[in-house]
């Protein structure tokens, strides 16, 4: 069992990294370079009259950099992967088949759960923003992800009013309480580019787990198909 | 025979646990732990899937 499950997550994880990793340069990468660029002072906004929308692209791309990105990627979707196949894995054992098709739920649930619940709180933040005390966000982070997937797993699972209400509550409370914030806002970067930059880390990572749940379950009913030969 | 299934669960139940601990503890490197060069190397994916950052 144990084998199986690392052997379709680590597959399915890397897959789901590398597409991450495209989409992260296509379309995330230049807004972080140019916001870069306002973080260091290099540009400022409303300082110099005006500020130029179309900068990052000129930018070269940094090898290392890049290619650190792309093994942090394989890596995190890894990890995610290990955790979401367990979860699957473990409701497959009380009777819930996982397969492509379930698989691309688990994968939005997932979504749901690690990164759009967080971003209710705690915006994907481009460089510069100023933000709320760094232990207190990462407290609040694996708190939120925790209960949203509890909640999730709840509704999807539970059977009565009494689940679901409880399932309600989870996700409420972590936004409820509210995520830690910073005090004041001197972020440098203009608000356009957080805009532009919060939506599309998002939607890339919404992209990279739907790819992830129906890589794992394509994987693991795969490796049913080749066990039973 | 019971007892042969039972068991037969709950080593499932732990491989599976035991998976899941080992996606927790990467998640935790990839996207949480400060040293510097573990942020530094890891920091545009950081940003880009969303962890909390500096």
């Amino acid at each position: 069992m144990f084998q199986k499950v690392v052997t379709s997550a680590l597959i399915a994880g890397f897959g789901a990294g590398l597409i991450a990793a495209l989409l992260q340069f296509a379309f995330v990468q230049p807004i972080l370079l140019h916001a870069e660029l306002f973080e260091t002072g290099a540009l400022t906004h409303f300082g110099n009259g005006q500020t130029q929308a179309h900068v990052a692209t000129e930018i070269a791309a940094d090898l290392t950099r890049d290619g650190l990105s792309v093994i942090f990627s394989a890596l995190t979707y890894c990890g995610y992967a290990l955790i979401l196949m367990s979860l699957a894995a473990l409701a497959q054992e009380r009777g819930h088949a996982f397969s492509a098709r379930t698989g691309l739920i688990w994968g939005i649930c997932g979504f749901i759960a690690a990164q759009l619940a967080p971003s209710f709180g705690l915006a994907p933040e481009l460089p510069g923003m100023s933000a709320g005390e760094l232990e207190a966000r990462q407290i609040w982070w694996y708190a939120t992800v925790i209960l949203t997937g509890a909640g999730i797993w709840m509704i999807a699972f539970g059977r009565n009013w009494t689940m679901w209400g409880i399932a309600i509550a989870l996700l409420a409370a972590p936004h409820v309480i509210g995520a830690p914030s910073a005090d004041v806002l001197t972020g440098p970067a203009p608000p356009e580019l957080a805009a532009e930059f919060a939506s599309r880390a998002l939607t890339v990572g919404l992209v990279a787990w739907c790819c992830l749940g129906l890589f794992l379950g394509a994987l693991w009913t795969n490796q049913d198909k080749a066990g039973a030969a | 025979m019971t007892t042969l299934v039972k068991s037969r669960v709950s080593t499932n139940v732990l491989s599976i646990l035991a998976a899941a601990f080992i996606g927790i503890g990467i998640i935790t490197v990839a996207g949480h732990v400060q040293a510097a060069t573990l942020h530094d190397a890891a920091h545009d994916v950081r940003h880009a899937t969303g962890f909390p950052c500096h």
